[in-house]
């Protein structure tokens, strides 16, 4: 436990030395999901039903171009091997590395998702599901993506290969987020949608660190 | 009687034993696929709703299962490549790959060319044409995979953890997309409420599924013939099997 | 046997294009593939014979 509040720690004080990573993602968030408007028009009817797909999407897609610095950096210095080596499991200290991604790259987008929203003429109920309902699927989203940073870990033009790999696993976080949103703009529960994005999320957290660090250890060796 | 895999397994003599399985498979899916085609044209009865553009399903149905089936298959191969570190079965998954794809590719083409005269229009978002879409992600996804790799004991581990990780993920994409499409009542046209299955389309589909399982197998056996090839350029054995190749006239 | 004359069977009750095009795509795949293959082998063997031969 020690190990991994550690690895913690030096996570996050390493993303706040490096503020404009944290920065390039939420703008990246911003202005993808202020495209959609130009290039639609700005009936507020269009935008609201719109809504919850574009800025799922956004969040997805914001959360995924920064999976490739999640173990980049360790792997040049030399420390992810000394994390293979040490005598912690290394799926425990994936999950430290895998929070501290999620709360540099997942949590600012989550905070700035409702002002988004706003822009998108959503219904105050609305805003309220879709900050929840990326509160519980966002992990899932770091949790998947970081099996496919470890994957591709010192691969020539891993940046797209990432997308190739990870975009179809998010494919149920994203039906499941967006139709949350998209039940309560219809007046209806989204409890059903949120259950089963909290689903996946916990089945993600069993299984996915798992597979990251025998990723890892493939990639590493 | 105890056989030894293990020497079964390895290139040099699994390269004769295959070349000598291919003609078998290959014969067995050249006969089945003309008993299926005869089937399908000469002896099931015109659909009396659909007309004759119902006969795609001949390929279509067979397509599908197969590119779902190839995927279980790889995910097998990967997975006991991984645990056993055996060369052969990573192999195999490696040349299974293209050929689920392209059956997959199949599906997705033949399935709109169904939709057009039925529907009226060429895509549906429908559960079955969705997840088919999203099943040739995971292929070309894990054959980008293995191409960027460099090193081939890793790219072999890379891509069957990779299969491993879509294999657990397909049922729940596979839920997901049917909720989905269940939920959005407008674009969801059944495929599967298509027509009441008569025993002789059922036949025609299964002896058709029959061919291609075959035709995979065959295919699967020379894309590994090639992988070892390829892998073992420098052996012995394969520049003995290239000087005698060359000598005989005949690559 | 369905089929009044060779006529009706090409024609696929209308349906000639769709059906036509869906069997043959299948069976330009399944050529297509083969030849791939043997050209991949004899490609193969033909640099490791180079190879031997240095």
């Amino acid at each position: 436990m020690n190990a991994w509040l550690t690895v913690l720690k030096r996570d996050l004080l390493l993303a706040f030395r490096r503020r404009s990573d944290v920065a390039t993602t939420l703008f990246f968030f911003l202005i993808v999901s202020s495209l959609f408007p130009l290039g639609i028009g700005p009936e507020p009817a269009v935008l609201s039903s719109i809504a919850p797909g574009v800025l799922w999407v956004a969040a997805l897609l914001a959360g995924m171009i920064s999976l490739t610095r999640l173990f980049a950096a360790d792997f040049a210095d030399g420390s992810l091997e000394q994390m293979l080596l040490a005598p912690q499991s290394l799926a425990l200290l994936v999950t430290a590395k895998t929070l501290a991604h999620w709360l540099v790259c997942g949590l600012p987008v989550v905070l700035l998702a409702p002002l988004i929203g706003l822009q998108y003429a959503l219904p105050n109920n609305a805003l309220l599901v879709l900050v929840f309902s990326l509160l519980l699927g966002t992990p899932a989203l770091s949790l998947i993506g970081a099996i496919g940073a470890a994957l591709t870990l010192g691969v020539r033009g891993s940046g797209l290969l990432v997308a190739l790999l990870v975009l179809p696993l998010y494919i149920p976080v994203l039906i499941f987020g967006a139709g949350a949103v998209a039940a309560s703009q219809h007046g209806m529960s989204a409890q059903a949608h949120l259950s089963l994005l909290a689903a996946c999320s916990l089945l993600a957290l069993v299984l996915a660190p798992l597979a990251t660090a025998a990723a890892l250890r493939i990639s590493v060796e | 009687m105890n056989i030894n895999w293990f020497k079964y397994s390895s290139p040099q003599t699994f390269y004769p034993l295959a070349g000598k399985m291919i003609p078998w498979f290959a014969w067995l899916a050249a006969i089945l696929a003309i008993a299926g085609l005869y089937i399908s044209f000469a002896i099931a009865p015109t659909d009396f709703q659909q007309g004759e553009a119902y006969r795609i399903i001949f390929v279509h149905v067979p397509a599908a299962w197969m590119s779902m089936v190839i995927y279980i298959v790889m995910a097998c191969w990967a997975g006991i490549g991984l645990a056993l570190n055996a060369r052969l079965s990573a192999m195999m998954a490696q040349a299974l790959a293209p050929t689920g794809a392209v059956f997959t590719l199949i599906a997705l083409v033949t399935g709109s060319l169904w939709g057009k005269p039925m529907w009226g229009t060429w895509w549906v978002w429908d559960a079955r044409l969705t997840s088919e879409l999203i099943l040739l992600f995971l292929y070309l996804g894990f054959i980008a995979l293995q191409a960027s790799i460099d090193d081939p004991r890793k790219a072999d581990r890379a891509g069957a953890l990779l299969a491993l990780v879509g294999a657990v993920n397909v049922p729940i994409i596979y839920f997901s997309v049917k909720w989905w499409s269940t939920l959005h009542q407008g674009s969801s046209i059944n495929m599967g409420a298509a027509p009441k299955m008569a025993a002789t389309m059922l036949l025609g589909m299964l002896i058709m599924a029959l061919a291609f399982w075959m035709y995979t197998i065959a295919v699967a056996l020379m894309r590994v013939r090639c992988i070892m090839l390829e892998r073992e350029r420098s052996a012995d054995w394969v520049k003995e099997l290239s000087l005698k190749s060359a000598s005989r006239g005949k690559a | 046997m369905q089929w009044a004359s060779w006529a009706a069977f090409f024609n696929m009750g209308g349906y000639a294009f769709y059906v036509w095009f869906s069997f043959g795509l299948t069976a330009l795949c399944v050529v297509w593939e083969v030849i791939a293959l043997r050209k991949r082998n004899a490609a193969a063997l033909r640099l490791s014979k180079l190879l031997a031969q240095e």
